[in-house]
């Protein structure tokens, strides 16, 4: 039987007038897209092999290369598209499951992008932001519902003993990427700008490199299920500690970082050996139950003398209001969520684009039950997957987020193109790789400079939002729903989402 | 007229409010005058007074003032105080002829007391707890029926009219008061409702507000949380319902309530050289964040012991005030005062989040 091939995603073309064949394409792309043939002195390519990551494009002096999509592929279909005729002959061919990286990119209704904010006009007026001052400082962690105050010969004391809490300069945060599934360097950019910044990074589950332990009061350390990297130092290391239970790209699976990524330096940061695969069990084997959780919780709070917030992290799941609730319950400091369209190194396409649901929905559900039960205000609440901008952060926190976790912004700050082949360890931005050839092309110094830019540049933009709406803090915008107006949503949309039609005033 | 509908009141305003802190009662003559100098500030659609110590006889009851749209909500309001309370007196409040007035409620008045039983049903509770309970039943689900305000030795008196023929109205000429708060109310639609007027009132507390509330939509989330039911369609109610929250059931003085819900920036804590003071704002701030009152505002409030008047972060709404001996005023304009006030002192002019605070005389309470 004739083999069909697996059809070509892009096209690169060259344009001969400009072409000099100087090779770094050639000597640049991981994939060995482009070819150079001394003989003819002319540069071709193997097009089947390219992801459409763009570095090349970028680098091209002459401006000669352009990808573009393959549009001649197949007979348009709406049901048998190009990618399912082509996963279904990959399967075909290896009898495997399809991996994929990045947040699911299928056309599910993205809810910010039919959720309008409000502004002042008249009866209350808005607030420059360049004039007057505009807090954007979030607190994260335990707190008590009341204070307690000593009353000493006419001066007012503290009683209240509060619970150790992280302070944010802004309540944006770059979510767990694992030191494994990214470079050093790509996590030492992301380390060094929360530092300056004075926000969080999150280590993810692969350990904290040595290198890093300087940056550890705005460190989030994780515990996965794979344990990697987890001693005494580690715990003790950050400012706080999260469990992560599930993530918004793969709920209710692990991870797997294969052998070939496992270099020395990651081996001895994950504690496992060199070249093995490491290997995150679905479950934490030591977690079956919610009061499981509990003893966790609270084993890691003895470890660090209660030094530490411990947070937990879960996908958003459609009982993602009962577990959230039940964590609160459980003692957790933060509950951190994430959505559908969080990004991942590697995970199944098949759970990616159809497990879990958007976290818009989950902010607003689990916020909601939270404040039914009148424990909300006990515990922070932290949303993730699939941040685009500094308008989709605002309406998570108008919905009820303490703050946000953002990663692919923050990568794509670093250059990723979104080609979603973090999985196969060849990214030529140097972002998802292991592969000095390759990991040496992101300078640490100028992804520190470009991520602190990102967060700048929202934090102006938030600041004018709240402006606007005639707010000069971010806690009187926090869970603030009356801010928020739907546009084509379903009453079921609107009433899930608490929030008013377009239209309809206050 | 009850609103109806589900959305929430804008209004701009006037606000007015005298103190005598030997507790020596005037008429309602005064107030009147120093509210209708403003008269451009109210658009004809809202005034009203509150007035503490015009009950003595009655000092130990609660004061029920309440509004009726028909006689069966009437009925049902009373049947249900009925039950919780014993009503010592009731009547109706009296009120003159006024054909300019509109749309008029029947307007009740009710000296009433805790029955033990349900003291000993809700031992949990306090007295206040219990009241404040029952005025967010009535009020969300008795239909037709309004709990005006619900203090005791004091009342709060409102329509919807240019608060000085809703003083005239109401004939507090008669009342005599040691604290007089007025406002005079310029909503910027024409749902007619009475008691969408201001004072609001709950137990003791009443509260005029010049001003809109920008945070309203988490300090009403955050008041759900400790079971309050706004229900008035104002963002006004989430200033009042903080007050008792703060003070009443945190038990937290005037002064540290007004760090919560006009905290001060950041910057000025981190500033502030005394560490013990600086912990504590801190502190304040991290618990109450959502309880921080955002947006332009200017409010006298009073629980019949204080009279204290405040503006937002920024001022973005004006306040003046005037001490004259043992007498404090407070208003939107210098204006109101000048007109009852002889004295030429200075007005002074407070500055963002600074309380203007009369307190009556110790042992006067």
């Amino acid at each position: 039987m004739a083999k069909r091939p697996i059809p070509t995603e892009f096209i690169v073309e060259r344009d001969k007038d400009k072409c000099i064949a100087c090779q770094v394409c050639v000597r640049m792309c991981s994939n060995d897209v482009h070819i150079y043939d001394a003989d003819t002195n002319i540069v071709t390519n193997d097009n089947s092999k390219c992801v459409g990551c763009h570095f090349c494009e970028t680098l091209c002096p002459t401006d000669a290369i352009t990808i573009k999509k393959n549009e001649s592929s197949f007979k348009p279909n709406a049901n048998w598209s190009a990618s399912v005729i082509s996963d279904i002959t990959k399967q075909a061919e290896t009898g495997g499951v399809i991996l994929t990286g990045m947040g699911c990119d299928k056309p599910y209704t993205i809810y910010w992008d039919h959720i309008l904010l409000n502004a002042s006009q008249v009866t209350n007026p808005s607030i420059d932001p360049l004039r007057e001052p505009m807090e954007l400082r979030r607190y994260i962690g335990r707190k008590p519902d009341k204070i307690e105050l000593n009353y000493n010969k006419g001066k007012i004391k503290l009683k209240t003993k509060l619970e150790k809490q992280l302070k944010l300069a802004v309540p944006i945060m770059f979510s767990a990427m694992s030191y494994g599934s990214i470079s050093l360097n790509t996590c030492a950019s992301l380390a060094k700008a929360s530092h300056e910044l004075g926000i969080f990074y999150n280590t993810g589950e692969g350990g904290l490199h040595k290198s890093l332990y300087k940056y550890g009061k705005n460190t989030i350390i994780q515990i996965a299920s794979g344990r990697f990297g987890v001693h005494p130092d580690y715990l003790k290391a950050g400012a706080a500690i999260e469990i992560k239970i599930g993530q918004g790209a793969k709920p209710g699976i692990g991870g797997h970082l294969p052998g070939e990524k496992v270099s020395e330096e990651i081996s001895e940061t994950r504690m496992i050996p060199e070249g093995t695969d490491a290997i995150s069990p679905a479950p934490h084997h030591d977690i079956y139950s919610i009061e499981d959780l509990r003893q966790l919780i609270y084993a890691l709070k003895e470890a660090t003398d209660y030094e530490k917030p411990v947070g937990v992290k879960i996908a958003a799941v459609h009982n993602v209001v009962p577990i959230a609730s039940g964590i609160a319950r459980a003692g957790a400091d933060y509950i951190a969520i994430d959505g559908m369209r969080g990004g991942t190194g590697a995970a199944p396409k098949v759970i990616r684009d159809n497990v879990g649901i958007p976290i818009e929905f989950a902010i607003a559900a689990v916020d909601a039950r939270l404040r039914e039960e009148g424990i909300r205000t006990n515990v922070s609440l932290i949303a993730a997957g699939g941040f685009r901008s500094s308008g989709d952060i605002i309406k998570a926190i108008a919905l009820g987020a303490d703050a946000v976790y953002v990663a692919t912004s923050a990568l794509i700050a670093l250059g990723c193109s979104q080609c979603q082949k973090c999985y196969t360890g060849k990214c030529n931005w140097g972002i998802a790789t292991q592969d000095p050839y390759l990991t040496k092309r992101l300078n640490p110094e100028i992804g520190v400079q470009r991520l602190k830019n990102l967060i700048r540049a929202w934090s102006l933009e938030i600041k004018d939002m709240l402006g606007g709406m005639g707010i000069n803090s971010i806690d009187s915008l926090c869970g603030n729903r009356t801010h928020l107006r739907g546009i084509g949503l379903l009453d079921r949309e609107l009433e899930i989402l608490g929030i008013k039609s377009a239209g309809e005033p206050q | 007229m009850r609103h109806n509908r589900q959305e929430k009141l804008i209004s701009g305003c006037s606000v007015a409010g005298i103190m005598n802190e030997s507790g020596r009662k005037t008429s309602g003559e005064a107030i009147i005058r120093s509210i209708a100098v403003m008269k451009e500030r109210s658009n004809g659609l809202g005034g009203g007074f509150s007035a503490y110590g015009i009950y003595p006889e009655f000092k130990d009851y609660f004061a029920f003032h309440m509004m009726y749209d028909n006689k069966k909500a009437m009925a049902d309001a009373e049947e249900y105080l009925k039950t919780n309370y014993r009503v010592v007196k009731s009547e109706e409040i009296s009120t003159i002829e006024d054909k300019s007035i509109k749309n008029r409620p029947l307007l009740w008045r009710y000296f009433i007391g805790l029955k033990d039983k349900v003291k000993n049903l809700h031992y949990d509770l306090t007295e206040e707890d219990i009241v404040v309970n029952d005025v967010m039943k009535i009020n969300v689900e008795i239909e037709g029926a309004f709990v005006t305000s619900s203090g005791k030795n004091m009342g709060i008196f409102k329509g919807i009219g240019y608060p000085e023929d809703i003083g005239r109205y109401y004939k507090l000429e008669e009342y005599e008061a040691y604290i007089w708060i007025a406002h005079g109310r310029f909503p910027t639609n024409s749902v007619g409702w009475w008691g969408g007027a201001h004072p609001f009132g709950l137990l003791n507390w009443s509260v005029v507000h010049n001003g809109e509330i920008s945070s309203y939509g988490i300090n009403k989330r955050y008041l759900e949380n400790f079971g309050y039911r706004c229900s008035l369609f104002t963002d006004t109610e989430v200033i009042l319902y903080l007050f008792d929250l703060l003070v009443r059931k945190h038990g937290l003085p005037f002064d540290i309530v007004c760090k919560i819900i006009d905290a001060p920036l950041w910057e000025e804590i981190d500033r502030n050289d005394d560490n013990d003071e600086r912990e504590l704002l801190k502190t304040l701030r991290i618990i109450y964040s959502s309880a921080l009152i955002n947006g332009p505002f200017s409010i006298i409030i009073s629980d019949g012991n204080i009279m204290m008047g405040l503006n937002d972060r920024v001022k973005l709404r004006p306040l003046v005030s005037l001490k004259d001996g043992d007498t404090v005023y407070m208003a939107t304009e210098e204006s109101a005062i000048r007109e009852i006030c002889k004295s030429d002192k200075e007005i002074y002019y407070s500055k963002s989040s600074e309380p203007i605070v009369g307190r009556l005389k110790e042992g006067l309470s």
